[in-house]
């Protein structure tokens, strides 16, 4: 494997399927060579299109065009870009066993015998499942199955490695836990990696940069800090977490608002929407609060607690508080948000 | 234990349905063997109509079964393709092809015959030969290979196999033989045992498509029921079931072409109860 990893080039990639349907508006995209980007977004944003314009599995609309480093790939079929890929439904092979699996792509690739042993004997060792190299398909855990199908896309030493939903299928336990495994796994190998999800907890943790998609669009492009901090639209505020948003006028360095003030440094002025997080926000003494809410419902999650609350023009705004007090249906709460923590969209 | 009337009653309907369909099959089957059939069994056994139908019909036995290899080696080399084409394109046209595959098994087999002769009977040496009962078998057959192969595609996802494949550096060739083939092995072998069955039971058409020198067991079996002692025609259906049952066993073993199949996809779409039980066990 190489230091640096290939880097790849999107160019007014579009696609138009037969029926008509444009999954994708032309994008452009650059990743750096060994870095990890996750495509995120709901189920028909366009990020699974583009997972296989890049694998070659889709041929973009003319005048797209696809680079790994400098060669232009774009006409190139999938088995002759040399990628890894992963998918959703693991597509082993049930007519081998996990180690004819994971040799598969070193016999296409015609490496000798003694070759093609030491590197899936190397593989699974990485991915801790020699004890399973005989076994059937049908005999493996999901998690075991996306173990091999690890080992068997890395196997190829691939340009780029290609994860599609990889952990969908798994329950939630297996997620977190492979979760950890890919993310070792894809800063030890120093690979170029691209990683499509819907899950947003995935999509944070994995990705050194993040393309929110939606509707055949990029809707903001950046670290996990960014997209999380700084929301570029609605779109990315809503999918990402959860958002509080208050609406109120701005005066001075302050926006009025029905449930109360909250603090403002922007200036500007007029009819504004606030938005802010709700671990942004600390309980406090009624007199030194910025907003008061009344309590809807309330969930204990061990290190901290989520309140409902209501009483801000209509919405609901929803506060995290690791305040170990009870905060039962009906109670007043009176809380301040971090200054630094509020974003505007439109200001 | 005291089982209840119903219970009674539902075993002697089953037993007498069943005597009712296999009474026929043994009677048939002893007279095949027996010395005279007028006067009984008690006239003793001998296996001489056997070695009688022997001497006499070897000739369509032979014939009956070059046919039927034949036919699945064709039946195999078209119909599975055909099957891989169909279950890809995902167009009105495939399903509409689908049906149409179908229709020689609705239709008559006397009027395929007669298509077939009207069509090429012309040709005195095609028509004379048993390539001609061999297309018309061919015909009647295909569907079967198709369907059932088709069965098996769609059950496995298939183009996520190959698309793995491919992404493993596999070109179309071995994509097709190194994953495709293997993984629809059940529905092609299901296909075989029904081909070669229905290719040597078949007499509609073939009684059609036959001449005096061509003729298979089915046509053969009806000549000797017009024209032989009834011991002859009853030791010629006694090798006809002893060739027939193996292939009608065998299908059965095999069974529902999906069952083995549908397993694998269970598991390999990620049932939740397994995943967690194995990881818990192997993590």
């Amino acid at each position: 494997m190489t230091d640096h990893g290939t880097a790849i080039r999107l160019e007014a990639c579009a696609k138009t399927f037969a029926n008509g349907v444009r999954a994708l508006a032309p994008l452009a995209l650059e990743i750096a060579g060994g870095e990890t980007v996750v495509l995120l977004g709901p189920s028909g944003c366009g990020k699974t299109t583009t997972l296989r314009i890049i694998a070659g599995l889709e041929v973009p609309d003319p005048g797209g065009r696809v680079l790994f480093d400098e060669d232009d790939v774009t006409v190139l079929p999938i088995e002759e870009r040399n990628i890894g890929m992963v998918f959703q439904s693991y597509a082993l092979f049930p007519n081998m066993s996990v180690r004819a699996n994971i040799a598969y792509g070193l016999r296409v690739r015609r490496l000798d015998r003694n070759a093609i042993d030491a590197r899936v004997d190397e593989m699974m060792a990485m991915m801790d499942i020699a004890e399973l190299a005989h076994r059937r398909i049908d005999q493996l855990s999901g998690g075991q199955s996306q173990r091999v199908a690890l080992a068997r896309a890395i196997a190829v030493r691939p340009r780029v490695l290609l994860l599609d939903e990889p952990l969908t299928a798994l329950d939630a336990f297996l997620r977190t836990r492979l979760r950890v495994e890919i993310d070792r796994l894809l800063r030890g190998l120093g690979i170029t990696a691209v990683y499509v999800t819907h899950d947003q907890a995935e999509a944070m943790s994995l990705g050194d940069r993040i393309v929110v998609m939606n509707e055949g669009r990029v809707a903001q492009v950046g670290t996990p800090r960014d997209i999380y901090y700084r929301p570029a639209t609605d779109f990315v505020a809503d999918f990402i977490g959860t958002i509080n948003r208050i609406r109120g006028v701005v005066r001075g360095d302050r926006v009025e608002c029905r449930a109360g003030h909250l603090p403002w440094s922007a200036g500007g002025g007029g009819e504004i929407e606030v938005l802010f997080r709700p671990e942004d926000v600390t309980i406090t003494a009624p007199d030194d609060a910025h907003l008061t809410g009344r309590v809807v419902s309330s969930f204990f999650l061990g290190d901290r607690t989520k309140l409902i609350l209501e009483g801000f023009d209509g919405r609901e705004v929803v506060i995290e508080t690791t305040d170990r007090r009870e905060f039962g249906p009906g109670t007043e709460v009176a809380f301040r948000v971090d200054a630094d923590a509020l974003i505007s969209l439109k200001g | 234990m005291r089982r209840p009337w119903l219970f009674y009653t539902q075993l002697a309907f089953t037993l007498s349905v069943c005597a009712f369909l296999i009474v026929p099959v043994i009677m048939s089957m002893l007279a095949g063997v027996t010395q005279n059939f007028f006067i009984g069994i008690k006239s003793g056994v001998t296996p001489r109509w056997v070695f009688e139908v022997w001497d006499l019909y070897s000739e369509t036995i032979y014939l009956s079964l070059l046919i039927a290899v034949t036919c699945l080696l064709v039946t195999l080399v078209l119909g599975v393709p055909t099957a891989y084409v169909l279950a890809k394109k995902s167009g009105r046209a495939a399903r509409v092809i689908e049906e149409i595959l179908v229709l020689p098994v609705a239709v008559p087999g006397l009027a395929i015959a007669l298509a077939l002769i009207v069509s090429y009977g012309g040709f005195r040496d095609f028509r004379g030969s048993w390539a001609f009962i061999l297309v018309g078998h061919v015909l009647y057959t295909l569907p079967f290979m198709v369907r059932s192969v088709l069965a098996v595609l769609s059950s496995i996802d298939f183009k996520t196999l190959e698309e793995g494949a491919a992404s493993l550096g596999a070109g179309f060739w071995p994509r097709f033989f190194g994953v495709v083939l293997p993984n629809i092995r059940s529905g092609i072998l299901a296909g075989s045992l029904m081909v070669v069955t229905l290719s040597i039971g078949e007499f509609n058409l073939t009684w059609m498509l036959s001449t005096p020198l061509t003729k298979t067991l089915p046509v053969g079996l009806a000549d000797s029921y017009a024209s032989m002692r009834l011991e002859i025609g009853s030791a010629y259906t006694l090798v006809f079931l002893i060739m027939i049952v193996p292939l009608l066993v065998a299908m059965q073993i095999l069974g529902s072409p999906t069952k083995r199949v549908a397993k694998v996809e269970t598991d390999g779409d990620g049932s939740k109860p397994a995943s967690m039980t194995g990881s818990r066990i192997d993590d």
